[in-house]
């Protein structure tokens, strides 16, 4: 199982990063502002499509937001 | 005149940098940085939000601003440098509004882990703005560290109380060869103004412009202050008195004979 922006994900275990920016809802190609966090460690864009999450990871996908 | 702002290797012709928080609408957004002529956004990273309407960034971007990712909610040095670092993946830019909070009621800044992450970022290539306390010692051992500006507070975040120590700010500004950026506490214009005649480089300010009840108008007027405030900074204010010193001369002046008054009797004073 993979946590995904804070929430248990069924069925995706061994996906890409680039499919669970789908899966929060952003396309990964075209999305500007986006960054992933595999635990807690930076995933650079460039290597979305082909890093795949294993089990148990904890993944955060952030977008740009307003902010002070 | 010119009067350049150079925070890094970047010039600024506007000295105030504005927040993007609070803005109910992205449109609203648009125009306050149209009238304000800011060259400068704070922009957060989050989870995606459902709710939200149009690209931040796309609207941004429109505007032609440079963007200042912030790391606001970060309670310790870790998650400050991680956000820094995918702030840096998103947006493209090694700058960076470091804030460290250390207690949630006041949001004030938590100082060694501030520190701690303005070191480590500073080491990672980061331009390093930290938000601070006002405190004139922390001030000169982030300047060592090699942040790029300080940021002081002039009073909790969005508290609109304006500069609580403006005797700390202007040691702040005496002590470093670093910009200065007011970052916190202005509720209006003359916050604005007060914190340039201090001798602030700039101002930092979000929730007074778009919590005013005219967001946009209210961009207008502290965009005026800053400007105000530096063009007062540079004339040179008079030193205060504590007696009237008239600006009219006595030289000249006439004494009137009124028909009314009794005659003075000849040879007196």
């Amino acid at each position: 199982m993979i946590v995904l922006n804070g929430e248990p994900l069924a069925g995706c275990d061994g996906a890409t990063v680039a499919d669970l920016v789908v899966r929060a809802g952003l396309d990964p190609v075209a999305a500007r502002g986006v960054a992933v966090a595999v635990d807690a460690e930076v995933i650079p864009r460039g290597e979305w499509p082909t890093r795949t999450v294993a089990a148990g990871a904890n993944v955060e996908v952030l977008t740009a937001m307003q902010g002070g | 005149m010119s009067d350049t702002l150079t925070i890094a290797d970047r010039e600024l012709q506007s000295r105030l940098i504005l927040g993007t928080g609070g803005f109910a609408r992205l449109e609203t957004l648009a125009e306050a940085i149209r009238v304000s002529e800011t060259e400068m956004v704070t922009v957060a990273l989050r989870r995606i939000d459902p709710q939200m309407r149009g690209s931040l960034v796309d609207v941004l971007s429109d505007c032609g601003v440079a963007l200042l990712p912030n790391t606001a909610g970060c309670y310790t040095a870790r998650d400050a440098v991680l956000t820094a670092q995918l702030a840096r993946e998103a947006f493209e830019t090694d700058w960076v509004k470091l804030e460290v909070i250390g207690d949630e009621h006041t949001l004030l800044p938590d100082a060694p882990e501030l520190l701690l992450a303005a070191e480590q970022l500073v080491d990672q290539g980061f331009v390093v703005l930290p938000y601070t306390t006002d405190d004139p010692v922390l001030a000169r051992r982030l300047e060592d560290v090699g942040c790029a500006a300080i940021m002081p507070l002039g009073s909790p975040i969005g508290s609109g109380m304006g500069i609580r120590n403006p005797y700390n700010l202007r040691l702040i500004r005496e002590q470093t060869k670093l910009p200065v950026i007011l970052d916190a506490g202005v509720g209006t214009a003359s916050d604005a103004a007060l914190a340039m005649e201090l001798g602030c480089d700039a101002v930092l300010c979000a929730t007074a412009i778009s919590r005013a009840a005219d967001p946009v108008a209210m961009a207008a007027a502290i965009a005026g202050g800053v400007r105000a405030g530096r063009l007062a900074l540079r004339a040179g204010r008079i030193p205060t008195r504590t007696y009237a010193q008239a600006s009219t001369p006595d030289e000249g002046r006439p004494e009137f004979v009124h028909p009314s008054d009794p005659a003075s009797p000849i040879g007196s004073p």
